[in-house]
């Protein structure tokens, strides 16, 4: 219980924190230059990073493992190549992994 | 209520003018925010956690990703520290956000902090593309699109919660939505023309982390190692080869 208003909290100051960051630190000055450089480079790092996370568990020895996992995250980017809009993006490939998992289940 | 419009911060009309507009440019928004708060929900209850813990997080995270997040680590045991660091470089992406915000938020006053607060993915989306109609007083419209905003996706993870609780839904492999948004999240990245070397060094780093570290260890030792090979890239490559160029 503790636990869980700790990590709410720690979440949304952070969250905050980094929303606001900018509007504090460079309302008045020019960014330095390592800032600048990390801005272009955090984001595509985590977001590869946390799409591995989530990939980490596909193993090839069973069909039902591997495929739902692998084509719902091949069709969430190649929908949102063709189309762009996220909800689409999500909402598709999430249905296609549900989809495969109950008819590779049953 | 920090969601309800001010009507005393200014002189103009009360918000009605910019309600519509405020209201035509978050539609998309209310589609998105209420299917994945409805999933938010379902995955965290899902997951043995109260149901409470949905609308508290939507009414002071107000953030999907970390969200979602947040949910994962809390539900495989993870400790608040390392939810604190993963929120910080899930967020960072924000700085980015703040950057092109400064002038429009200028004007806000007291309006200013929760506009700070509210500034997620689709509202700075929204707030970076449209202007408010003529007649319409700027900040009210922003005002208004960051509430309706955020009020679209608290109830979707309030809804999706209760749901959740009262009837047993079958709510596994909606968690795939968080997957989907993390690559959706990738493309946009890949689509900005990041350099390219930080997609390699991101793929390495993974791999390695995925070899050498147990998996709940992963995404600090991946992030550990992958900013490790960014900050590697930025070292001058020839320290010794003297005077050439200082950069």
């Amino acid at each position: 219980m503790t636990r869980l208003f700790a990590a709410v909290a720690v979440m949304a100051a952070l969250t905050f924190l980094t929303r606001a960051a900018p509007f504090v630190l460079f309302a008045r000055r020019e960014p330095p230059a390592l800032v600048v450089w990390l801005q272009s480079r955090l984001p595509p790092l985590v977001m590869c990073v946390l799409v591995a996370d989530a990939l980490k568990f596909v193993r090839f020895e069973s069909t039902e493992t591997w495929l739902p996992t692998l084509a719902g995250a091949a069709t969430a980017a190649a929908l949102h190549l063709a189309k762009r809009n996220a909800l689409l993006s999500i909402v598709g490939a999430t249905a296609l992994f549900m989809g495969l998992k109950a008819w590779l289940g049953a | 209520m920090r969601m309800k419009p001010d009507r005393g911060a200014d002189t103009g009309r009360p918000g009605t003018g910019a309600l519509a507009p405020a209201l035509r440019a978050t539609f998309p928004v209310l589609l998105g925010y209420s299917t994945l708060g409805l999933a938010f929900g379902l995955v965290l209850v899902d997951s043995g956690l109260p149901w409470w813990l949905s609308p508290l997080m939507a009414a002071f995270v107000f953030a999907g990703a970390a969200q979602f997040m947040g949910v994962g680590l809390l539900a495989s045991g993870a400790g608040v520290g390392e939810i604190a660091l993963m929120t910080l470089l899930l967020n960072a992406r924000h700085l980015v956000y703040g950057l092109s915000m400064l002038e429009r938020f200028a004007g806000a006053g007291r309006l200013k902090p929760y506009l700070v607060f509210g500034l997620t993915d689709e509202t700075y989306g929204i707030l970076s593309t449209e202007e408010a109609p003529a007649g319409v007083d700027p900040v009210r419209f922003r005002l208004l699109v960051t509430a309706l905003d955020q009020a679209y996706w608290f109830a979707g993870c309030t809804v999706g919660a209760l749901a959740g609780t009262a009837l047993p839904v079958e709510a596994e492999g909606l968690d795939f939505a968080l997957t989907a948004l993390f690559v959706v999240l990738l493309v946009e990245q890949i689509l900005a023309r990041r350099p390219k070397e930080v997609f390699i060094i991101a793929a390495a780093a993974s791999l390695l982390a995925l070899i050498l570290a147990p998996p709940r260890n992963f995404l600090l030792a991946a992030m550990g190692i992958g900013i490790a090979g960014l900050l590697a890239t930025r070292l001058p490559s020839k320290p010794r080869s003297g005077r050439e160029h200082p950069s």
